[in-house]
């Protein structure tokens, strides 16, 4: 009874989104840039490629840091310090992610003196910094310590052994976990509002506003236009099928490729 | 000899070990103390900038409930009512719901079903908040407009909790859909703790005549409590600071109303809307302030939560490792 009450709205959800989306969703859509208000037509092409873009920036930042920390909680962290950093990542993943936005412009958009593409960027790389970190630990920690001994054993030095074994060994459940991550931020709209703005035009500038798929999802859904309620839905579609094939895609890649390692 | 032959070069490589390991253990560390920096780095900012309100209001901020940029006096005692009381109603739709989807899926749930099941749960939990917020407006407020409000109004309207013009848009949808979205993570933390409940306790249970509902009641919920709870508390902190889809739906107007139907704010959703549109420094200062607010808050919950759920977790863990 309960499940079923959790259901309705599951499909509830699912269901109206595809059936509005499907019906608003044309190629234009996917290749043009938005019209003005009252001309029909135009799409949200930059805002595709912008939210991107961002999420380009935020993986450059944010992946390496967030492996390096689980490498070092995993080979170094049994101590207290060690789990104090994982008290701190499990805390830092709770934050609103409104305040990561506000810290964000305070660190990049207060200094450049105007809203980027950057500052978006790292909005998102301190949200995914503690997601990849607390997975990737989860995933060197189940590599067999025997595996690790073995290579000791050769005389292959601790960093030789935690990079090219224990990483490689894991890899496809890092891959995962930087993948949830991901996905996790994509949909992300509060931290881009004032960093990275949103722009009805292209751009590829790091130092410049730019467009993303959620914010521009959130400004058509508020505006009183049909037309761009419209765009809305399709926009809606395109993220949770980007966000669902990238997650789906990792799981099919990881599930072969463990098959390869084991 | 071959052994000594083979044996040489890594020997040799001594030299490498001995340079590489500082420098790759520096390296992680310094990834490791990155994650330490950004809280440091988040407190600091969000104090530093708001200072200068902190210095004008005082505690009276808090309390106050005038918010007028154009004065310069700002009052945060709306958001932080619209925060609590939106987060509180969450809760009280979404825990009976996800405590029992936990339970089925956990205890009776046929095997064939498991799956799909927290399958769905996770795919709901995948959902970007702003397409919540976009099905909200579109979907779940005109229901609300048309049949529930009127309904609760005409039935329970005497307790003033459900009085006023049914806009749709208000505190009731803000508590609604945000209960829709806390479900899942209340009801995967629940999963956790019930299946870290040891198999012999049910057992024991079970063999002392209770039928299956006792067992559950007094051998599974019983001793998951405190992990329960702690679940729970983990999906009030995400409610507290949920932003865009109750943004979208809450109605966005600084007032304390009595009646769920009228339109309310909360703390995050005050920042989405005013933030890039602040002008002057005190307006800034005070919009950061409450930012500060909110942060400290939900620290707190997510630190009490973790607790709890570690306090029931942990000891299963060790023994599963062991095993």
């Amino acid at each position: 009874m309960t499940v079923i009450l959790v259901l309705v709205p599951l499909i509830a959800i699912f269901g109206y989104l595809v059936y509005r989306g499907i019906g608003s969703i044309n190629w234009a859509f996917l290749t043009q840039t938005p019209r003005p208000v009252g001309e029909p037509g135009g799409g949200m092409a930059n805002a595709i490629v912008g939210s991107a873009f961002i999420l380009m920036i935020a993986s450059v930042v944010g992946v390496p840091v967030g492996v390096g920390a689980g490498i070092y909680l995993a080979e170094f962290g049994q101590n207290r310090f060690g789990d104090s950093i994982r008290f701190t990542a499990d805390v830092l993943n709770g934050v609103p992610s409104i305040v990561i936005g506000i810290v964000a412009y305070s660190i990049v958009v207060l200094q450049q003196k105007h809203f980027s593409a950057l500052a978006g960027g790292v909005a998102l790389a301190i949200m995914m910094i503690p997601t990849i970190t607390r997975t990737t630990e989860e995933m060197l920690l189940l590599v067999p310590q025997a595996l690790r001994e073995a290579a000791y054993g050769l005389g292959i030095p601790r960093w030789r052994t935690a990079l090219s074994i224990t990483l490689r060994t894991a890899t496809s459940g890092v891959l995962t976990g930087v993948m949830l991550a991901f996905a996790r931020v994509a949909g992300e709209t509060a931290p881009l509002l004032f960093t990275a703005f949103g722009n009805q035009f292209w751009n590829l500038r790091t130092d410049q506003p730019t467009a993303a798929l959620p914010l521009q999802i959130f400004s058509y859904a508020i505006s009183p236009y049909d037309e761009w309620h419209r765009q809305a839905w399709a926009g809606a579609l395109v993220l949770i099928v980007l966000i669902v094939s990238a997650v789906a895609a990792v799981r099919f890649a990881v599930r072969r490729g463990s098959f390869g390692t084991t | 000899m071959p052994t000594t032959q083979t044996a040489a070069p890594s020997l040799l490589s001594t030299s490498r070990y001995e340079i590489g390991d500082p420098i790759f253990k520096l390296a992680v560390l310094a990834c490791a103390l990155t994650i330490l920096g950004l809280l440091g780095l988040i407190v600091y900012e969000l104090m530093f900038r708001s200072a200068m309100s902190w210095h004008a209001f005082g505690l009276k901020f808090f309390v106050g409930n005038n918010w007028d940029p154009v004065q310069e006096q700002f009052g945060a005692l709306p958001f932080i009512y619209g925060t609590l009381v939106s987060s509180l109603l969450a809760l009280l739709i979404a825990v009976p719901l996800a405590v029992g989807v936990a339970v089925f899926t956990t205890e009776m749930c046929p095997r064939v079903l498991r799956g799909p099941l927290s399958f769905f749960t996770e795919l709901l939990a995948a959902i970007p908040s702003v397409i919540y917020g976009l099905w909200a407006i579109f979907v779940l407020v005109p229901i609300l407009r048309n049949y529930v409000e009127p309904f609760l109004a005409r039935t329970l309207g005497w307790t003033s909790l459900f009085q006023g013009a049914p806009y749709g848009y208000g505190m009731l949808a803000a508590g609604i859909i945000l209960a829709i979205m806390i479900v899942p993570i209340i009801s995967s933390i629940t999963r956790e703790v019930l299946t870290a409940v040891p198999r012999h306790q049910r057992e024991a249970a079970l063999a002392l005549g209770a039928t299956r509902w006792e067992m559950i009641r007094v051998a599974v919920l019983r001793n998951a409590r405190a992990g329960i709870v702690g679940g729970i508390i983990l999906g009030l902190g995400r409610a507290l600071g949920e932003t865009m889809a109750v943004t979208m739906v809450i109605g966005n107007r600084p007032e304390i109303a009595k009646s769920l139907f009228a339109p309310g704010y909360t703390m995050a959703s005050v920042l989405a809307n005013e933030f890039s549109e602040a002008t002057g420094d005190v307006y800034l200062s005070a919009l950061i302030e409450i930012g500060l607010a909110l942060f400290l808050v939900t620290i707190v919950v997510n630190a009490l939560a973790r607790f709890l759920v570690w306090s029931v977790t942990r000891g299963q863990s060790m023994r599963a490792n062991l095993a």
